[in-house]
């Protein structure tokens, strides 16, 4: 029978990934489209309002120094968004039993989750990259070290998104989510700015927000440069992942706010 | 043969409230089982338990002998489960769902026939391609069946699978039910409509205040505990004592009784005649599953409001 078999056992979670890809690229003018043209609008402001004030680097023009930055907090926001605004939907419709009734494991699903994702975040971070590269000079360095990063990032959002999806029981709660925690760390991460530019104790601040490293690491890749050892960022970047992800794990084995 | 859902000691208390007292039941497979209860009995706790959406305080729960808490993936393989309340996913289409649902279960491509069947079954052929949000109530009632029997279970458990669904559709599902029965799945249901769980199943369990308060096949049920009811016109006045326990109901001068065999007439008529008073009117009636879920559970099932 094929119950048992191989293939029947890896297409649970391919299902489950495959629904989770449909659903926001079903709406891909909301989910895709609309953070390209957010960012591209940041870019377009600040770049002209401050591209002749502000000095980031040497040899780096303000607007290209603002591509990665843009690119990795759209990645960052959208991989949150993919997988919180997906369970809470399902959880405030009642649709999430459906995917509950199923023999799925706690793995399969988180990494369901986590791959949609992931996915969604690199898909909105190259879309704005191939927007922007017309307009702004720009050129990758170092590929790996900005796939590392867009994918360890969007990874820690995503898993992050999956706790917020599990933890709250309203939109309201999600909204605070968002508003309370995600925006503040994305915008106070050096996303337009380089820490080295701040007082002494705003730069140490900064190096407690987790999204610095990812734009900070990020940014490396672009420029050969950025305010710390990328394989610092990356480490505590990676650390943190697998730190969320086993609390993940743990929430969602335990069936918390899920199963009663 | 494992028994098709084997339910042992299961307990369940929601902080201070006692959902569930040490449920036992065993339904065997291949039946059609209904299980039926006022609101509050407990009945949804214990199926939410049977799927794996609740965890039991102790008991254990088993489908065809794999435990619903440890072997969990082979438990929920066998198992078709219809949510009470009428849920949907608003992205996607009929169809959609249908190959979602059994690819969670890991069927692919294979299933499609199956898929058909249902649809065809359950009179969603044409609505295959229509988006779920799209879709009317009972239609909507009708994608929710589908759902769970997608990876074509062979236990199917259908809970309050008709409130709020029209006759004709109600007739088209337990065709299509009955069907998949003959074929061998175990049906069980939870249902207010009592005289559904009459018609269609072999054996029905009873539950009140968390416990189950009968157990048996329906026939024996209705013999058992109100085979018949003897009505009487009789005016006021004083019933001779040895009749007063099988008087169930009175009113206007009208009163019930309910009679376990027939000899109980005479003794009924009897008593009457020796007290002089007077039958004015005399009506004999077969009891139905209300009658006994009455003498049972004490409250009236909402069937015929």
């Amino acid at each position: 029978m094929i119950n048992n078999s191989y293939l029947s056992s890896f297409r649970g979670p391919w299902t489950l990934l495959k629904k989770e890809l449909l659903r926001f690229w079903r709406v891909a003018f909301q989910t895709v489209a609309a953070p390209v043209i957010t960012a591209l609008l940041y870019l377009l402001i600040f770049s002209h309002a401050l591209e002749s004030h502000v000095h980031v680097y040497d040899g780096v023009p303000y607007t290209s120094f603002l591509v990665p930055g843009l690119i990795m907090m759209s990645v960052l926001q959208n991989a949150f968004a993919n997988s919180s605004s997906s369970l809470i939907q399902s959880k405030v419709m009642g649709n999430l039993v459906f995917v509950l009734l199923t023999p799925l494991t706690h793995l399969q699903f988180f990494i369901a989750f986590l791959f949609a994702a992931i996915i969604r975040g690199l898909v909105v971070g190259l879309g704005i990259y191939l927007v922007a590269m017309w307009f702004v000079d720009i050129h990758v360095t170092n590929f790996w070290m900005v796939f590392a990063f867009a994918l360890l990032g969007s990874a820690l959002l995503g898993t992050f998104g999956i706790i917020a999806g599990i933890w709250a029981d309203r939109f309201d709660q999600m909204a605070a989510f968002q508003n309370f925690i995600i925006m503040p760390l994305s915008f106070l991460s050096g996303v337009f700015y380089s820490i080295h530019s701040l007082p002494p104790f705003w730069q140490k601040l900064s190096q407690l927000n987790p999204f610095f490293y990812m734009i900070d690491g990020f940014r490396y890749g672009f420029f050969g440069k950025g305010d710390v050892s990328p394989l610092i960022s990356l480490s505590i970047v990676g650390a943190s992942f697998l730190v969320l992800a086993m609390i993940t794990l743990k929430m969602l084995k335990s069936g918390y706010k899920l199963r009663a | 043969m494992k028994p098709a859902i084997q339910i042992n000691g299961v307990h369940k208390s929601f902080g201070g409230l006692q959902a569930l007292k040490g449920v036992d039941l065993t339904i065997a497979q291949g039946e059609f089982f209904a299980l039926l209860g006022p609101n509050g009995a407990g009945k949804s706790t214990l199926i939410s338990i049977l799927a794996g959406l609740i965890k039991p305080s102790a008991g254990n729960i088993s489908v065809m002998g794999f435990d619903v808490v440890n072997q969990y993936q082979q438990a929920r393989q066998l198992l078709g489960i219809v949510p009470q309340e009428l849920v949907f996913d608003p992205f996607f289409n009929v169809r959609e769902m249908l190959r979602f649902q059994a690819g969670y279960f890991g069927r692919g491509p294979e299933n499609d026939a199956w898929v058909d069947e249902i649809l065809e079954g359950l009179g969603l052929a044409d609505k295959a391609h229509v988006n779920m949000r799209k879709l009317s109530g009972g239609m909507k009632r009708r994608a929710l069946i589908a759902q769970a029997l997608a990876h074509k279970p062979p236990v199917i458990v259908l809970d309050e699978p008709t409130a709020g669904v029209d006759v004709e559709l109600r007739q088209m599902m337990w065709e299509f039910i009955k069907k998949l029965n003959r074929e061998g799945h175990t049906i069980v249901l939870t249902t207010h409509y009592l005289e559904e769980a009459e018609t269609l199943c072999s054996r029905v369990g009873m539950m009140k205040q968390g416990e189950i308060v009968a157990l048996d096949s329906t026939a024996n049920l209705l013999n058992k505990f109100a085979g018949k009811q003897l009505r009487l016109t009789l005016g006021n006045v004083s019933l001779p004592a040895n009749i007063q326990a099988l008087l169930r109901n009175q009113e206007n001068g009208i009163y019930t009784f309910a009679l376990s065999d027939m000899t109980q007439i005479e003794l009924v008529l009897s008593s009457l005649r020796a007290a002089e008073i007077k039958v004015l009117d005399m009506q004999l009636n077969e009891a139905d599953l209300e009658d006994v879920f009455m003498s049972l559970v004490g409250v009236s099932s909402v069937s015929k409001s």
